[in-house]
């Protein structure tokens, strides 16, 4: 099944929803770098939150395809590996290095910067009154202090993977 | 309860369906968490060596008992060209393509167990077993 890829702003956002042959992987790579250039964009997003396997295949075609589009002026961001997923990855001695990871799509937004940042918060202004004060499910986590208070309009469940997700960000 | 899965591996879509029975067959013998998606990502691995080095052959998954041991038991088996050098074949980071070299010694990295028969000329069987623990 094709990844559809959205763009918002100066960054493309490939969110998979299903299941990847190693076909379908390599036409993402091929539709990427072809949207990069269409759209000049600065930032891809690769939400793998569905994949409950990343082999060494998936692995390497997300590298090259990171590379590919870091050599075409953007950086990439794999978001969403599952808990199981990176444990597996890390017994298979797969790395994901010179890539970005991020926890979760909000985050790999983060990551890449701050107009996707601002266009965040336009969207999400206003909406809801507790976010704008901070979660507070979210105020012991040291990664989000710096934003505490900033809207968020993503949804609020915590990833029990956070940790061995983070072990990921080699490389960077 | 099946007990078993045989899946024909002709394409690379078949690997998808491979390690997809082998997590749900996995789960009916009572593995759970990380060991389902362990025992899918070593199934993936020997399957796509089945597309790469032969074109096609197949995936079989059973309850893997042995003695008091309960587990689940995976046999990759293909009629291909064989691999000429087993030794070099299983070294982490040795590829004959332009791949990682991760594949097979992967899957051995993954399971409790791997063996691997070659015959040049006439295929490759590979038996890995994980057991629960």
């Amino acid at each position: 099944m094709r990844v559809p890829i959205l763009k918002q702003g100066d960054y493309l956002i490939a969110s998979v929803q299903s299941v990847l042959s190693d076909d379908d992987l390599q036409l993402l790579r091929d539709d990427l770098a072809d949207r990069v250039g269409r759209f000049r964009s600065r930032g891809v997003i690769i939400d793998v939150t569905v994949l409950d396997v990343i082999d060494s295949f998936a692995t390497r075609t997300l590298r090259a395809i990171a590379h590919m589009l870091k050599l075409r002026g953007a950086h990439t961001v794999i978001v969403g590996i599952q808990p199981d997923v990176a444990f597996a990855m890390v017994q298979l001695g797969l790395t994901l290095a010179g890539v970005g990871t991020a926890l979760d799509l909000e985050e790999g937004l983060e990551y890449l910067g701050g107009r996707a940042h601002r266009l965040h918060e336009h969207r999400s202004f206003g909406s809801r009154e507790e976010d704008r004060l901070g979660h507070p499910l979210r105020t012991g986590r040291h990664s989000h202090e710096h934003h505490s208070s900033r809207p968020r309009d993503e949804d609020e469940n915590d990833h029990p993977g956070h940790a061995s997700q983070r072990s990921l960000e080699y490389g960077q | 309860m099946a007990n078993e899965s045989r899946i024909p591996i002709r394409t690379t879509a078949d690997i998808v369906t491979a390690r997809q029975k082998g997590r749900i067959l996995a789960m009916e013998l009572g593995f759970d968490g990380s060991d389902l998606t362990v025992i899918a990502t070593a199934i993936s691995e020997v399957a796509r060596n089945i597309i790469d080095h032969a074109k096609s052959g197949e995936v079989i998954i059973t309850r893997g008992n042995q003695g008091g041991k309960r587990g689940i038991c995976v046999v990759a088996h293909d009629s291909g060209p064989g691999i000429a050098d087993v030794e070099q074949a299983m070294q982490y980071g040795y590829s004959t393509r332009n791949g990682l070299g991760i594949g097979l010694p992967g899957a051995k990295l993954l399971m409790d167990e791997f063996n691997i028969s070659s015959v040049a000329g006439q295929g490759t069987t590979i038996t890995m077993r994980k057991w629960r623990h």
